[in-house]
């Protein structure tokens, strides 16, 4: 027993089909909420709790099916190499987008957003961080706020 | 039949050849063949992003650009696939199998040249396909009430999500999860609320351009970021000239160009097979009926026309089912369906009918675009091939600005970039667990209307779930995904191996 369990723990699937039985445990208890209905005159509730109960289903049978399989190549839950830093700077730069975006107009919005994720490339330099963020800065600007106009200021000062 | 089907096909071209129509179909095939072109890059991604810059333009002219992309960039990822050896989009990986091969012994231009060549003649079969047979879907899909609607989607969505690649259990969960994903927001027929966890912002729903961005780009930047491999730029100097195949060469590609061809337009009417099984198959095939088959991998001209014939002709036969019964056969078909609904257009049997511009200009446009692809692939292929060279690190912070811009300008709303990262978190997640994220897509288009016909159904039938086995089209239906499902099992209990190897495909870029 104790032995099956450890098997289970290793596999990637057993943690693929955890996070489905949890996607379907949050629709088929927040479903019957939304008034479940008969099947004839059916609530707002009735095809997500239905859905909830068929992804639990669905979960169970992923991460049973790990048990009998034996081990792929790749059972680790993080990569070879994690790339923390990098994952950080792509996530960073929509943030960044969205804050100097916000606040300041589109330049600075489009600027911070390119170098910050450009920094997460481990050969990249600030000088070639830099550079990048300008060309993009100048082509963005261009084409979205001169050719199509998206209503967006180019620089402005929101306060803080 | 015939002679109302060139009708109609008349007046699509003289939709298609109006000048800005033109226009947009350019911009997009040439932004679709770049695209194509740069590795880590999909169609799924590009057209995501310009499409909310399409919601100022007119429904044709949108659709045709965003259409043009998708073909577009199969143009580019056969160039990716015989000079790299990176099968940049899946349905190009067997092409690198005698693609690159012929490339090392020289003969890469002469593979890229048989290539257009057969590319076209798959597209041209496959608009030909849809030019017959849509017209006849449509006249037996307008009997269709709503059990027979659901019964249909039902076995789109379940062959689009167990015929794809890894695991049908998996392709399955994801689908449902794309269900639940598009039941978020006000619910239309009693005004709830569903699973907006008190944020008004969700009220709408889920953006389209937010899930399809943060799915296909946030999350397969954080894939890929430091781990695309050095690229092989030793065989890149390709020039026109030695693209001109011999007589010789032409000769022995025919044959398998227009087996490919065939083998592509029947994956074409599998719901859910789309382009990448095509490939697979016409390989395959192509091997079995060889006289020599040990020779393939070594460089064989049969092993690189036939697969991207076939790539072709499914691809535009993949449009069948999506325009002439609203069901679209894998994401990319979802977000062009999805396109159209943004611009105001119901999808379904009708649209045929209601707007034949879209249609046939779209049918007419396909040819144009291909032709424009022939021409801009033969004399500036020297230019993809420098587009080749351009290396990840700038590729992916200028990718991630237009994401931000492309949801930005969706709905004005900042809110929604956010949401985009969340969703791109998710998807890396998902990801990293072995799932293929294709299947939402597909699940979040249909997911709405799956939950009006199915409401309506057992509101007509007074609430018995047997109406989808007492009507006969339904049950039919029905009984394919039973059959579906039990080929699956059976599969899975044989344990059977693809017959070929793969080469690695970057995840998730299709």
């Amino acid at each position: 027993m104790v032995h099956l369990v450890r098997n289970l723990v290793r596999k990637r699937d057993f943690y693929a089909g955890g996070l489905v039985i949890f996607f379907g445990l949050v629709m088929a208890l927040k479903g019957p909420g939304y008034r479940l209905g008969t099947l004839m005159h059916m609530g707002p509730g009735f095809l997500p709790t239905a859905l909830g109960i068929i992804l639990i289903g669905l979960g169970i049978a992923i991460a049973g099916t790990a048990v009998t399989v034996p081990d792929g190549e790749d059972e680790d839950l993080l990569p070879a190499n994690p790339e923390w830093f990098g994952w950080a700077c792509i996530l960073a730069g929509p943030l960044c987008f969205i804050l100097f975006g916000s606040y300041f107009g589109l330049i600075p919005a489009i600027f911070t957003c390119v170098l910050v994720a450009a920094w997460g490339d481990r050969t990249a330099t600030l000088k070639s961080s830099l550079v990048l963020a300008a060309v993009v800065t100048a082509f963005g600007v261009g084409l979205f706020s001169y050719l199509l106009q998206v209503p967006m200021p180019l620089l402005t000062w929101r306060g803080l | 039949m015939i002679e109302t089907a060139l009708t109609d096909l008349w007046y699509g071209f003289g939709v298609a050849l109006q000048p800005h129509n033109i226009m947009w179909c350019f911009i997009g095939v040439l932004v679709g063949n770049m695209v194509g072109v740069l590795p880590g890059m999909g169609p799924l991604a590009t057209i995501s992003i310009l499409l909310p810059l399409t919601f100022g333009i007119k429904p044709v002219g949108a659709i045709l650009m965003l259409a043009g992309v998708m073909y577009g960039a199969q143009y580019g990822g056969a160039i990716c696939s015989i000079l790299l050896n990176l099968p940049c989009h899946p349905p190009h990986a067997v092409t690198c199998l005698d693609g690159f091969p012929m490339t090392k012994q020289g003969r890469g231009g002469v593979a890229l040249g048989l290539t257009v060549m057969a590319s076209f003649v798959g597209a041209s079969w496959g608009i030909t396909e849809m030019i017959f047979l849509s017209p006849i879907l449509v006249r037996v899909a307008l009997e269709f009430g709503p059990a027979e609607i659901c019964s249909l989607m039902l076995l789109g969505l379940l062959a689009g999500s167990t015929l794809a690649r890894g695991s049908p259990l998996k392709g399955v969960a994801m689908t449902v999860l794309g269900l639940m994903l598009g039941i978020v927001g006000t619910d239309l027929e009693t005004g709830a609320e569903r699973f907006t966890f008190g944020m008004t912002h969700l009220d709408d729903g889920i953006e389209l351009v937010a899930l399809a961005l943060g799915l296909f780009g946030i999350a397969e930047f954080m894939n890929s970021i430091n781990q695309v491999v050095s690229i092989n730029a030793a065989y890149t100097n390709v020039r026109l000239r030695d693209m001109r195949p011999t007589k010789a060469d032409v000769k022995q590609a025919i044959a398998p160009m227009f087996r490919g061809t065939l083998v592509g337009s029947l994956c074409a009417l599998i719901p859910g097979t789309g382009p990448t099984i095509a490939s697979f198959v016409a390989y395959a095939t192509e091997k079995k009926i060889s006289k020599h088959p040990e020779k393939f991998g070594t460089g064989l001209i049969e092993g690189v026309i036939a697969p991207e014939a076939s790539t072709h002709s499914s691809v535009q036969g993949d449009f069948i089912p999506t325009m002439s019964l609203g069901i679209p056969g894998d994401a990319v078909m979802a977000l062009l369906l999805g396109a159209l609904m943004i611009q105001g257009i119901v999808p379904g049997p009708q649209l045929i009918k209601e707007h034949p511009d879209i249609f046939w200009g779209l049918v007419a446009s396909f040819w144009i675009g291909n032709i424009l692809l022939v021409l801009l692939n033969v004399p500036l292929i020297g230019i993809w091939v420098k587009l080749l060279t351009i290396p990840y690190k700038y590729l992916y912070p200028s990718a991630l600005f237009f994401v931000c811009i492309g949801v930005y300008a969706a709905n004005n709303d900042m809110f929604q970039v956010g949401e985009t990262v969340v969703i791109g978190i998710l998807g890396y997640v998902l990801l990293r667990l072995g799932f293929h994220p294709a299947p939402i897509l597909l699940g979040f288009v249909l997911g709405p209307r799956f939950e009006e016909n199915f409401r309506r159904a057992m509101l007509i039938s007074r609430g018995d779930i047997l109406v989808f086995l007492e009507r006969p089209i339904s049950a039919v239906f029905i009984g394919l995904c039973v059959l579906l499902i039990a080929l699956q099992i059976y599969v899975r209990i044989r344990g059977s191996k693809p017959p070929i190897e793969i080469p690695t495909v970057l995840e998730g870029a299709e």
